[in-house]
């Protein structure tokens, strides 16, 4: 079964850019935004014995990505379901 | 037994095992030597895509490279990991619905145009020769270090392993041999990392010992007390860089951007049955990427506080070169480490102002950190055996990518259509070997500039493989002239900045003449920039993308019916 109708279609697609906008939004803010642009001013809070911008540079951005992409996974195929296009 | 025997043994235990895997895993159709017949389990995919991904330089320089520039050394462990998730979210799902079999194929279907083919294919090969030659230099080196064999020797061993298994297996034998491969890798760097956690900060896990106290009572943490070291030595702080911020932003986006758009990268997502296991792929690839990139920076800053403390001593005065530890003296013989007695008082002297007397190269940060530490003979053996592996499955990977763009993107689609699926594999095989003679050349007479052409790949990459590719999913009217376009003249941009700054007046190569203060590292962000503007613009002033391929391109947005790699 495919999807039923043209709406349906237009429906899965902007669903599917807006996860796709929210979890980018995410990725940018953990790594450009936390690590780089305001560097500075994190650093001035102590996060485990780091300076909390740093520790987002170094650490905590990457554990970030990993998890991005699991939520982008588990939500694509409840969507993929609900309209009907799942592969199984 | 000596370190020198139990090299061979280790590194002999592997070679059998990844060439019993090349005998199993023989190709018989293209689309088993080109996808692996799609149908690598995602886990098993994500793991080869890790140890495609890390390759010699990344396993045996990166912590060293962190170790030196503190902070600013996040630019490669954001840019090498961020670009996954560019990756998982808006290119593998819809590549692997696209369903064929390489990057170019891609590119010509999408803009119907067998220009951007071409274009494509010579950038993918150009990328991958300037990646592979340095994979090879790497064989070599970890083999002369640790074998005592000379460099050429080592290359040609390092040539013959990959001809085996990637000109008999393909991707196949070559997705199975890298899972293997990252077992190798991930147990070779975590082992001493783990060690020397424990030995300095009690904490099993390197990446906690990374923020932790220090274990030798003085309740300093260890990023407190490198700081403090750096800063007393004339460096920046440890935990602060010295590159303007616009620059790290530029590095990162390039890496990011290139990364995700490396053809070897993107043609793993084509080996799995289904879509939905390419979005899972990309997670688990990210995970074991994870795993060395987040235990890279604690190493780094474990191994820049041992070496510190080990040359100028407890009190910072400098230590008796004649008491000095032996991996000191073992590592001067290599001439990665010197000392220069410019005071004449006996004693080394580490420091990032003129009481200097020590050069240390950044690559024995990994290799000589078992010895540092005092780790067991089998640890050092295991760092050799994970370096030849590093190496080996990139250069692997690579080698797959030139010879499919040969014989499948320049001979069938373009040049002989007719040739039949045999002659086809034939060929592949013929452009592997061929290829692997190249590389191994390369690698025995390096031309000088490998390192900075490194900026290059990535560059590139980013300035023109991510744009049309993103273009070309989620801007459905998108037309092959404005890809054609934006791609050149990304290209173009990108490629005539390197240049000029890498080869024709690296002497000009400041951030003062820099254009907005952007090194050439991270050029590939305003190229991508320029790529997108001038496509858009071309696009408008022309028809836009007929309407079977505005079809297609509807088509590869939903995944009900991937159905497999489709040969044509």
């Amino acid at each position: 079964m495919a999807f039923q109708s043209e709406e349906q279609k237009t429906a899965y697609w902007r669903r599917n850019i807006r996860l796709m906008l929210t979890l980018l939004a995410v990725w940018f803010g953990v790594s450009f935004g936390c690590g780089i642009l305001l560097v500075d001013v994190l650093n001035q809070i102590p996060f485990f014995g780091f300076k909390l911008g740093f520790w987002f540079a170094q650490q905590g951005a990457i554990y970030v990505f990993v998890a991005l992409i699991f939520v982008y996974v588990v939500k694509m195929n409840q969507l993929d379901k609900e309209f009907n296009v799942s592969e199984e | 037994m000596g370190i020198q025997t139990m090299t061979f043994i280790v590194v002999g235990i592997t070679f059998a095992l990844y060439i019993g895997i090349a005998i199993w895993a023989k190709a018989g159709s293209t689309k088993e030597f080109y996808v692996a017949g799609g149908g690598i389990n995602p886990v098993a995919n994500g793991m080869a895509t890790a140890a495609d991904w890390m390759s010699a330089a990344s396993f045996i320089s990166m912590a060293g490279l962190i170790s030196f520039m503190g902070y600013d050394g996040s630019v490669y462990l954001l840019g090498w990991t961020g670009g996954y998730v560019l990756l998982a979210l808006c290119l593998a799902p819809y590549l692997r619905k696209f369903g064929k079999f390489t990057v170019p194929d891609f590119i010509g279907d999408r803009y119907y145009s067998q220009t951007a083919r071409t274009v494509a294919v010579v950038c993918a090969i150009f990328v991958c020769f300037t990646y592979v030659a340095g994979q090879m230099r790497g064989v070599g080196v970890v083999f002369s270090r640790f074998l005592e064999v000379d460099i050429t020797m080592g290359v040609i061993i390092g040539m013959g392993i990959v001809f085996f298994y990637s000109v008999l297996g393909g991707m196949k034998g070559i997705t199975y041999t890298q899972v293997a491969q990252y077992c190798v890798m991930i147990f070779a760097y975590l082992v001493p990392a783990v060690f020397i956690s424990i030995i300095m900060t009690g904490h099993v896990i390197p990446q906690f010992g990374f923020g932790a106290d220090l274990a030798d009572g003085s309740g300093q943490s260890l990023l407190q007390k490198l700081d403090g070291l750096s800063t007393e030595l004339g460096f920046t702080e440890y935990t602060s860089g010295t590159k303007s911020m616009i620059d790290v932003f530029c590095i990162t986006a390039a890496l990011m951007v290139g990364t995700a758009g490396l053809p070897h990268v993107i043609v793993r997502f084509f080996t799995v049955p289904k879509v939905r296991d390419a979005r899972k792929s990309a997670g688990w690839a990210l995970v074991f990427i994870a795993l060395i990139y987040t235990t890279a920076p604690a190493i780094a800053s474990f191994a820049r506080v041992n070496m510190i403390e080990t040359i100028n001593g407890e009190e910072q005065t400098g230590t008796q070169y004649s008491e000095a530890a032996s991996w000191i003296k073992n590592w001067e013989k290599t001439g990665l480490i010197q000392w220069d007695d410019k005071n004449g008082d006996g004693k080394m002297f580490y420091s990032g102002d003129e009481r200097n007397e020590m050069k240390v190269d950044r690559d024995i940060m990994v290799l000589a950190n078992p010895e540092i530490a005092d780790l067991p003979v089998w640890v050092i053996a295991l760092v050799a055996a994970g370096g030849v592996a590093a190496a080996l499955s990139t250069s692997a990977g690579l080698l797959l990518v030139i010879s499919t763009s040969v014989s499948h993107d320049l001979l069938k689609r373009n040049l002989m259509p007719q040739i039949t699926d045999k002659q086809e594999l034939f060929y592949a095989r013929l452009a592997a070997a061929v290829g692997i003679a190249i590389a191994g050349y390369l690698g025995i007479n390096p031309p000088g500039f490998v390192a900075q052409v490194v900026a290059f790949a990535f560059g590139l990459a980013a300035s023109s493989f991510f744009p049309a590719i993103i273009l070309g999913i989620f801007h459905k009217r998108m037309s092959s002239r404005g890809a054609v376009a934006g791609m050149l003249a990304g290209i173009g941009f990108t490629a005539t900045y390197i240049i000029y700054f890498k080869f024709i007046n690296p002497a000009a190569s400041t951030p003062d003449n820099w254009f907005l203060g952007i090194s050439p590292e991270g050029i590939g962000t305003i190229g991508m920039m320029i790529n997108f503007t001038v496509a858009f613009v071309v696009y408008k002033l022309g028809a836009e993308a007929p309407d079977e391929v505005q079809q297609m391109v509807e088509d590869i947005r939903y995944p009900k019916g991937a159905g497999e790699a489709q040969a044509h």
